[in-house]
């Protein structure tokens, strides 16, 4: 199969997708000339500055600018340049988009898709760094994504576009260079259907978005000393597939779930309880969680890289689960 | 779809017949009576949560929607009331969203503050004060691109317009030139805190000027002026000349909401009488010169309409509970 970077496949969906149907546009900062990423390249020449346009610096006035058009029937999805700044449009985001087709009695549906990068690595600082997908996937509503590769990300990319609520996509921005097999043609990736990314069967290692790639590389170190690791991807955290998820653990026995976001009260802490609800008999050790440390996430590459996490801290968790002596 | 947009185009805003301001004095007495009932049920317990009364704001609700077609958009506030009936928002329906009836518009998960009937064009009342600019933007983006000549009207009050939605919006609307309508009731309070002490120009008109785009002030106890206004800013936005900022000056008569007595400790009695002396329905009723036999016949046609609505609201069956887990998702 063809091989192209997490870029590659996003610009793939969006022309694709607007070619398929006209109702949908483009909005965002810089994203005629796609200068930030580059996800919007080459949409402004092909579909037009109508469809595709420049907006000024107003987080609040675009996304809600997004849920306004979606409720006269278009399709837009609003580039956020980082996660980081969908603060400042978190009422469209949530009070409106999230809550309109519940509050109106099911008068209207909101198709809008805000698609964002987030996640660190790359010495942005503390405003520039964040993963927030824990506070999205917890309100009714609104769905969530968050893509591990470039197939998942045209895949995901193209059931936002076609679903009939909103969807906030995130993007961490190490996955963007990233290359990998992606199908040619129509590539649509249902919402609600984790994906198991390595067979194993000693401990489930449940990965969220970039951090697939730090399960799959400690999946690798655990493999040299004979242990054999199954990892997971949920791909959209809401809806959470926790059927595949405890399916696993019911197999291995053990579970360690990794995530960029922070530790307290995040996407670890939902997916750990889904899964004792689910596997809770067949558990021969705690569910482990290895998260962002509780701190915001620094500029300087040594502190960024402590509070981030790392394989070496999955496949410590991991056998401190099988009770091997790290 | 063009030529409809080009046909429009020529339309000039039509010249109020005497028939047409008859029905735009019905109308205001439809909302007052309705407000009236509103507050009588709320005060008897009968209207749970959070309800605003428009009363005394009724030529804003009136004058802004007789200046629109069935196809435009309005988007409203917390105060909607008015506006949902001006713009021909099912009564009954209403009065069943209000009493929390299954047969609610929103099938009793909005309440007052959310009342929405899209068959009439009529996108929801958003209780998030100023949310609901950077929505109408969105939906003047998507009538710009459809061409349809369709234009949206957002209704907000002299607090709201210190919020940067209210700026973000009129820039976006500005500079993309989408046919949307700023339509500012300043009331003069937002809660208890009065305009000229929350806003830094006398006219929030003059905002305008900042988005180079056009702004007037006008008396919003004066239906036929707050018309006249909104029918020159719709065809100016139909034609594609782009967004419009309309302040009305008008006060509501009531507390803000709830319980809050029509005067108390930030406005006096004198203000409120002052201001009652311009009643917009006495005005209306003044220029139309009706006798005290045609006030009652418009009062008794009303009010049979409002007890319709009741007895619907009244004999429809509760919400159920498992209502309340339905329409979170499409
Ligand atoms: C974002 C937000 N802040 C505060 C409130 C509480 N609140 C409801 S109405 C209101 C006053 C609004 O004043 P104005 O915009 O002048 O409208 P009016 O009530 O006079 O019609 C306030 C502060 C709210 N609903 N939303
Ligand atoms: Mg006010």
């Amino acid at each position: 199969m063809r091989e192209i970077t997490f870029v590659e496949a996003l610009t793939e969906a969006h022309h694709e997708e607007m070619e398929r149907d006209e109702r949908v546009i483009v909005m965002g900062e810089d994203v005629e000339l796609a200068y930030v990423f580059g996800v919007t390249k080459g949409l402004a020449e092909k579909f037009g500055r109508d469809r595709v346009r420049d907006t000024p610096i107003s987080e609040l006035g675009i996304v809600g600018a997004g849920v306004g058009a979606a409720m006269a029937g278009y399709r837009p999805i609003v580039e956020i340049m980082f996660m980081d700044f969908i603060m400042l449009a978190m009422d469209p985001l949530i009070n409106q988009a999230a809550k309109l087709r519940y509050m109106l009695g099911g008068q209207l549906s909101v198709p809008l898709v805000v698609r964002t990068p987030g996640g660190g690595g790359v010495q942005y600082g503390p405003t520039h760094s964040q993963c927030l997908e824990a506070w999205f996937m917890q309100i009714p509503g609104i769905k969530v994504a968050a893509p591990s590769d470039p197939a998942d990300a045209k895949g995901l990319m193209c059931s936002a576009i076609r679903d009939d609520n909103p969807v906030l996509v995130v993007e961490h921005k190490m996955l963007y260079k990233m290359k990998g097999p992606v199908p040619e043609g129509e590539h649509v990736t249902p919402f609600g259907q984790a994906a198991v990314k390595r067979e194993g069967g000693d401990i489930t290692l449940i990965g969220v978005g970039y951090q697939v790639h730090n399960c799959l590389a400690a999946a690798d170190e655990l493999g040299k000393e004979g242990i054999s690791a199954e990892v997971v991807d949920p791909r959209t955290l809401a809806p959470l597939d926790t059927g595949t998820l405890a399916e696993s653990v019911r197999k291995t026995n053990r579970c360690i779930i990794v995530e960029e976001g922070h530790l307290r009260s995040g996407v670890g802490s939902e997916i750990s309880a889904a899964v004792q609800e689910e596997a809770f008999d067949y558990l021969d050790a705690p569910i482990g969680r290895v998260a962002a440390l509780d701190a915001p996430i620094p500029f300087e590459p040594r502190l960024e890289d402590f509070v981030l996490p790392n394989t070496a801290n999955v496949v410590d968790a991991a056998k401190k689960a099988l009770g091997v002596t790290v | 779809m063009a030529t409809r947009a080009k046909k429009r185009r020529s339309a000039k805003p039509k010249r109020l017949t005497k028939k047409d301001l008859n029905a735009m004095y019905r109308n205001m007495l439809r909302i007052r009576r309705f407000e009236e009932k509103t507050d009588e049920f709320f005060m008897a317990g009968r209207v749970k949560g959070a309800v605003h009364v428009s009363i005394g704001q009724e030529a804003c609700s009136v004058g802004v929607c007789t200046a629109l077609n069935d196809e435009d958009a309005i988007l409203t506030t917390h105060r909607g009331h008015g506006h949902s009936i001006a713009k021909g928002t099912r009564m009954p329906e209403m009065m069943a969203e209000l009493l929390g009836k299954s047969t609610g518009l929103c099938k009793a998960r909005g309440g007052s503050m959310h009342i929405a009937d899209i068959s009439k064009g009529h996108y929801g009342a958003h209780s998030i004060v100023g949310a609901n600019m950077p929505m109408a933007t969105g939906m003047g983006l998507a009538y710009q691109l459809e061409g349809s000549g369709r234009v949206a009207v957002v209704f907000f009050g002299d607090g709201a317009s210190n919020q940067g939605s209210f700026h973000e919006s009129m820039n976006l609307c500005a500079i993309w030139k989408l046919p949307v309508i700023f339509f500012c009731e300043n009331n003069h309070y937002a809660v208890s805190y009065h305009v000229e002490r929350s806003t830094s120009v006398k006219d929030i008109s003059v905002r305008a000027q900042g988005y180079n785009a056009p702004g007037v002030t006008v008396d919003g106890m004066d239906v036929v002026a707050v018309y006249e206004a909104t029918a020159e800013a719709v065809r100016r936005a139909r034609e594609g000349g782009g967004p419009s900022l309309i302040e009305a000056k008008t006060y509501r008569f009531f507390g803000h909401s709830r319980g809050d007595p029509q005067f108390g400790p930030y406005r006096t009695k004198e203000e409120v009488d002052e201001w009652r002396k311009r009643d917009p329905l006495t005005i209306a009723a003044d220029m139309l010169k009706l006798t005290e036999a045609q006030k009652k016949a418009h009062l008794k046609a009303v009010d049979k309409e409002l007890n319709g609505a009741i007895d619907f609201a009244e004999g429809s069956p509760e919400a159920t509970l498992e209502s309340a887990l339905e329409d979170v998702y499409a």
